[in-house]
Parts: structure tokens; C-alpha cells; sequence
């Protein structure tokens, strides 16, 4: 049996002239979720533990910050620190650096939430028990508290992190040449649309599906180190707040 | 001054009439379309018939995981070839509609399935006709309890429907992207654009929040 390369030229008819390029835009679709997962993780990890910080002042940073990106819309935003910013601060994004920042504070946003209702589901009998240890704070929250709320993250992050995915096909607007961009240029210059949006949606499901699977893995890897066994559920419908 | 005050105060009335006119249409066309659609896609989501509670299933599922861009692009470069043709803001509508009715109908089921057990057995004692059992006990119920639900989304298809921009509707960032282009200068229409998102969804969120406060008691 031979294997057939999905992104060879070779392939009949639309196939062969459309898989090369939504290969090549895939993979860079691939990148800007990756890029915007990483950077909206370690927002929504830092912002998540200052909105749930005893001091006003930090909380209320938190919150502002929140607000703001949740409020208006990822393309405006999008747009706003590609082309109005560099007005502004004479600095310009490269292009692809932009929409990653824009998915990564936009949806780092929607993750801070996330955290925080997390951290705020810990039983208090756990932070009352390490504090009774003599546990410093750092250890508390390193050892006793984000352990098990990490374990309650994991299925909204995996309903936001599909969100990046998707969001990314806005970054074809400012002309990073992803999956979405290649599509629409493949359907511009004469391609079989029906096909290639088929291919396209296809592809995005495809790293929908990889993205829910790896989450689960997580999931349960983390549920175990807590003790926990992971419960049997299927994929619920995203948490209101982080649907956007 | 970098920031142009005179060109903001020309472009401001166009933005705040045409613009805005065009995308509280749009989200509330996308929103009416995605709570009755979401409706009907709950109900045959929890249809016993396997084979219309399945596939309905796999479409919902299909299209939440895929961008809303693509979709849009589908009906708008592929419906006309089918004959159907709209203008950009129809096919814009239709396509907020459908994608988020997928997203409500999860919350319409969430809603069903927290209308308690009682309900049911007290409306089968009563002998009730079964279209009256829904319509008149559980429905009512459990709309009710997904009305904060659905206002986020609410929100979500105002957010969202700059994304029409891209199928050349001309609402507010479509407006925006226009004047911008006209100079080449997209600092001040996209800013505004910007802040007139923010000043919107802000208040409707915190009212959304309270009115979930309410129902909770």
C-alpha cells in the first residue's frame, strides 16, 4: 500500500491544486494558534491570580484589563494595533506579530476569568488547612491551591483555545496568508469553491478535534495528580462569558 | 498633534448614524435568528429518533468548531451559485444567525434539562397533550431560566458582527476601514470604532450580570 501525501500537487483535479496552498496556510494557521495559546495562557494565568488578589488596587488592574479587551470586538482590535497603533507610537507590528498579541490579549482576557473562577472554586477548607501547615503563601498557591484548580481550568480553556483557533482566520484580514487567506485567494483565482471551502472548513475541524483530544489528555493527567479520577463527560457548549 | 480632531468630528455623525444603524441591524437580525433557529435545533437535539437527534448533533458541533469567517464566506461566494442571491447584509444575517443558533441551542438544552423532574411527572399526571406539556410548562421554564445566557450571546453577535466587514457590509468597521483607506489613515475611524464597541458592551454586560442576579433569587 502506498501513502498519499495530503498536500501533494499530485492529487486529481481541485485536490491537487488546492491542497498545496491550504497545506501551506494551515501550517501557519497552526503557528498563530500556537503563538496566541502560549501568550494567552500566561495572561490569563497572571491576570487570573491578580483578579483574585486580596488587594483592591491589584484587583481593580485586573479588572480594567479584563473589561477592556472583552468589551470590544478581536478584529477592531485587530485592526487597531496593525495599522492606528503605529500612527500612535511610530512602532510598526510585523504582521503576524500583531494578530498573535491581539489572540493573545484578547483571549487571555477571556482566560483571566477562567482563573479566576477556578481559583475561587477551590474548597476554602484547602487554603484554611495549608495556612494551618505554615505554608509561605507562594507555597500554598503553588502546591495546594492552583494543583486542584487547574484541574476545573482545563475544560473551559479547551472551549477557549478552539476559539483562538477559530479567531485566527481573522488574521487573513491583515493579510497573514493562513488557512483562511489561501482559501479565499484559491476561490478568487478560479478554484472549485464548493471544494475548497469544504477542504477549509474540513482542516478546521480537524485541528478543533486534535485541540479537544490534547485537552482531555491534559485533563486527566492532571486530574490523577490530584487523586482525582476524570469524570465522564462530553463536550458542553462554551462557558457563556468565554464565548465572545 | 498626531491625533486629527477635525477629521474625527467629519467622519463622527456618519459613523454614529449609518454605521451604527447597519450593525444594530445586523445583531439584532443575527440574534433573532440564532434564539428561534437555536430553539428548534434544541428540540431536535433532544428529538428520541436517533436519526434526527444525531445529525443535527454532528452539524451543531461542525459548526461551532469552525471559524464564523469561513462560514460567512460560504454564503456569501457559494449561495449565489445556487441561485440565492442577498444583499451582503442578509447574507451577513444568516450567517451570525446560524452560527450562533448553534451556540443557543446548547443553551436552551442546558435549560430544558434544569426544569425539574416534577414538572414533567405533575404535567403526565395532569394528562396533559404532550405539544402542551412543552408550551405551557416546560418551555416557559426553562426559557427563562436561559435568558442571561442568552443575553451574553447578545452581546457575542454585536462583538462579532465586524466580521461582516470582510463581506464588504458597511457598518461600523466597515465604515471605518473605508474612511481609513480613503487617506490612509485608519487611527482615528478605527479608534472610534473601538470605543463605540466598549461603550456598548460594557453597560449591556453589567446588565446582563444583574439581571442574572435576579433570577438566581
Amino acid at each position: 500500500m502506498t501513502t498519499i501525501n495530503p498536500c501533494s500537487a499530485e492529487l486529481p483535479g481541485t485536490l491537487g491544486e488546492a491542497m498545496p496552498f491550504l497545506c501551506r496556510g494551515a501550517v501557519v494557521t497552526l503557528q498563530s494558534t500556537l503563538g496566541g495559546s502560549v501568550l494567552a495562557i500566561a495572561i490569563a494565568l497572571v491576570v487570573g491570580l491578580m483578579a483574585s488578589s486580596r488587594l483592591r488596587s491589584v484587583r481593580g488592574v485586573a479588572r480594567v484589563y479584563m473589561e477592556f479587551f472583552r468589551g470590544t470586538s478581536v478584529l477592531v482590535q485587530l485592526f487597531w494595533l496593525f495599522y492606528a497603533m503605529p500612527i500612535l507610537t511610530g512602532y510598526q507590528f510585523d504582521k503576524v506579530a500583531a494578530g498573535i498579541l491581539a489572540l493573545g490579549l484578547n483571549l487571555g482576557a477571556y482566560g483571566s476569568e477562567v482563573v479566576r473562577g477556578a481559583v475561587q472554586a477551590v474548597p476554602p477548607a484547602q487554603r484554611e488547612a495549608a495556612i494551618a501547615l505554615n505554608f509561605t503563601p507562594y507555597q500554598r498557591m503553588r502546591h495546594v491551591i492552583l494543583p486542584q484548580a487547574f484541574v476545573a481550568m482545563v475544560p473551559p480553556m479547551n472551549n477557549l483555545l478552539i476559539e483562538l483557533l477559530k479567531t485566527t482566520s481573522l488574521l487573513s484580514v491583515i493579510t497573514v496568508a493562513d488557512l483562511a487567506y489561501q482559501g479565499r485567494l484559491l476561490v478568487n483565482s478560479g478554484s472549485d469553491q464548493l471544494i475548497v471551502f469544504a477542504l477549509m472548513l474540513v482542516i478546521y475541524f480537524l485541528f478543533s478535534y486534535l485541540i479537544t483530544l490534547l485537552m482531555r489528555f491534559v485533563e486527566g493527567r492532571a486530574g490523577r495528580l490530584v487523586g482525582r479520577e476524570r469524570p465522564r463527560r462530553r463536550r458542553s457548549a462554551p462557558a457563556v462569558e468565554g464565548a465572545r | 498633534m498626531i491625533w486629527d480632531w477635525d477629521w474625527t468630528l467629519q467622519i463622527l455623525p456618519d459613523l454614529l448614524t449609518q454605521g451604527l444603524l447597519v450593525t444594530v441591524q445586523a445583531t439584532l437580525g443575527g440574534a433573532v435568528l440564532a434564539f428561534v433557529l437555536g430553539l428548534f435545533l434544541a428540540l431536535l437535539r433532544r428529538s428520541r429518533r436517533a436519526y434526527i437527534s444525531r445529525p443535527v448533533g454532528a452539524v451543531t458541533e461542525f459548526i461551532r468548531s469552525t471559524p464564523l469567517l469561513v462560514q460567512l464566506f460560504v454564503v456569501y461566494y457559494v449561495l449565489p451559485d445556487f441561485g440565492v442571491s442577498m444583499t451582503a447584509l442578509t447574507t451577513g444575517i444568516i450567517g451570525l444567525g446560524v452560527h450562533y443558533a448553534c451556540y443557543t441551542a446548547e443553551v436552551y438544552r442546558a435549560g430544558i434539562d434544569g426544569v425539574p423532574k416534577g414538572q414533567w411527572e405533575a404535567a403526565v399526571a395532569l394528562n396533559l397533550p404532550r405539544h402542551w406539556i412543552w408550551l405551557s410548562v416546560v418551555l416557559p421554564q426553562a426559557v427563562r431560566r436561559s435568558l442571561p445566557a442568552l443575553g451574553n450571546y447578545l452581546v457575542a453577535i454585536f462583538k462579532e458582527s465586524p466580521q461582516l466587514s470582510v463581506i464588504t457590509v458597511v457598518d461600523v468597521m466597515g465604515l471605518a476601514r473605508e474612511l481609513g483607506s480613503e487617506r490612509f489613515r485608519y487611527l482615528e475611524p478605527i479608534t472610534i470604532a473601538g470605543l463605540f464597541f466598549l461603550l456598548i458592551a460594557i453597560p449591556a454586560s453589567i446588565l446582563i450580570r444583574r439581571m442574572e442576579r435576579r433570577l438566581d433569587h
